[in-house]
């Protein structure tokens, strides 16, 4: 049974490749994306830390900027 | 009505979905895996190499659709002067790439055992290399251009410019003599030449590809969401 799966009858390197090629590209992407995303939330965490009371306050008042902070804090 | 869509008020669900997005993916991708490499019956002349269909069509599929909303994206953004509409089509962008990248390595690795070749300058392939370049310099374009106006307009025209090749792709193998086969499937006609034996796992990972493509699409767009609340920290 495993063999038949494997061997796909002869044709288990083109079957096995190409599904292969195409689950390394989701997760290429995937972790790629998320690096990037990753990044953005430690950038904006770095800036919204310098900034001074005034600042912070006006800041904080927009919903999304408290949103990503919150969301920082899980990464 | 484009109020309720904006960055501002979208990001709370935004920022929360892909976590049960890649649940859903994960659960319907392990399915369509097993239909598609275990369960689903070979092909009569085509043997077990017409499996590589279940990952070649729905690519190709899915890609030909992300292009067709970056066109229609870039159509909206100079119709109602949204910018979301460019950072939407900017984040959809990256895994339509992909899909194109994955349904032409897949569709060489499908010719070899089918056709005897990995490559043939065909209708249908060489279309389908056509749009590659054009998701390539759409993503490139993004990179190159700082100012945000110019990027929306050069971007948009790249798009627009790109989809007439869309119909082309479709139309190809019926236009022209290709190695080819012609289309299998008619969405708009319950006339298909495929069996439901083989239907059933294309369509599940048809759903688990989207399922990626709606993934990346949200994390990009969160990405892109707080890149423009650091340059406005930089404003403050």
């Amino acid at each position: 049974m495993i063999n038949e799966i494997i061997s796909m009858n002869g044709y288990g390197v083109y079957v096995w490749s190409a599904f292969s090629f195409t689950l390394i590209s989701f997760t290429a992407l995937y972790f790629v994306t998320k690096l990037q995303l990753s990044k953005e939330h430690i950038k904006f965490a770095f800036k919204f830390g310098s900034l001074n009371e005034e600042k912070a306050r006006v800041a904080r008042s927009q919903n999304i900027n408290r949103e990503i902070l919150s969301n920082t804090s899980n990464i | 009505m484009f109020k309720y869509f904006e960055p501002n008020k979208i990001f709370a669900t935004t920022s929360k979905a892909p976590k049960y997005v890649l649940f859903l993916f994960i659960v319907v991708l392990t399915i369509g895996l097993t239909e598609a490499l275990i369960l689903s019956p070979e092909d009569y002349k085509q043997s077990d190499a017409v499996r590589i269909m279940y990952v070649h069509v729905p690519a190709a599929w899915i890609s030909l659709g992300i292009f067709t909303s970056l066109a229609l994206l870039s159509v909206g953004s100079f119709v109602f002067k949204n910018k979301n509409f460019a950072l939407i089509a900017k984040s959809l962008a990256p895994s339509g790439f992909i899909f194109n990248i994955i349904a032409l390595v897949t569709g060489s690795i499908w010719g070899k055992p089918t056709w005897g070749t990995w490559w043939a300058w065909d209708a249908r392939i060489t279309s389908m290399l056509i749009l590659a370049l054009f998701y390539g310099i759409y993503l490139l374009a993004w990179r190159i251009y700082e100012d945000k106006e110019q990027v929306v307009k050069v971007t948009s025209l790249i798009a627009i410019l790109g989809v007439v090749n869309v119909p082309i792709i479709k139309f190809s193998v019926d236009w022209w003599n290709t190695l080819h086969q012609p289309a299998s499937i008619n969405i708009l006609s319950t006339n298909t030449a495929i069996h439901p034996s083989m239907l059933v796992p294309l369509g599940i990972m048809t759903a688990a590809f989207a399922l990626f493509s709606l993934l990346i699409f949200l994390m990009k767009y969160n990405t892109e969401l707080i890149k423009v609340k650091n340059k406005g920290l930089d404003r403050l």
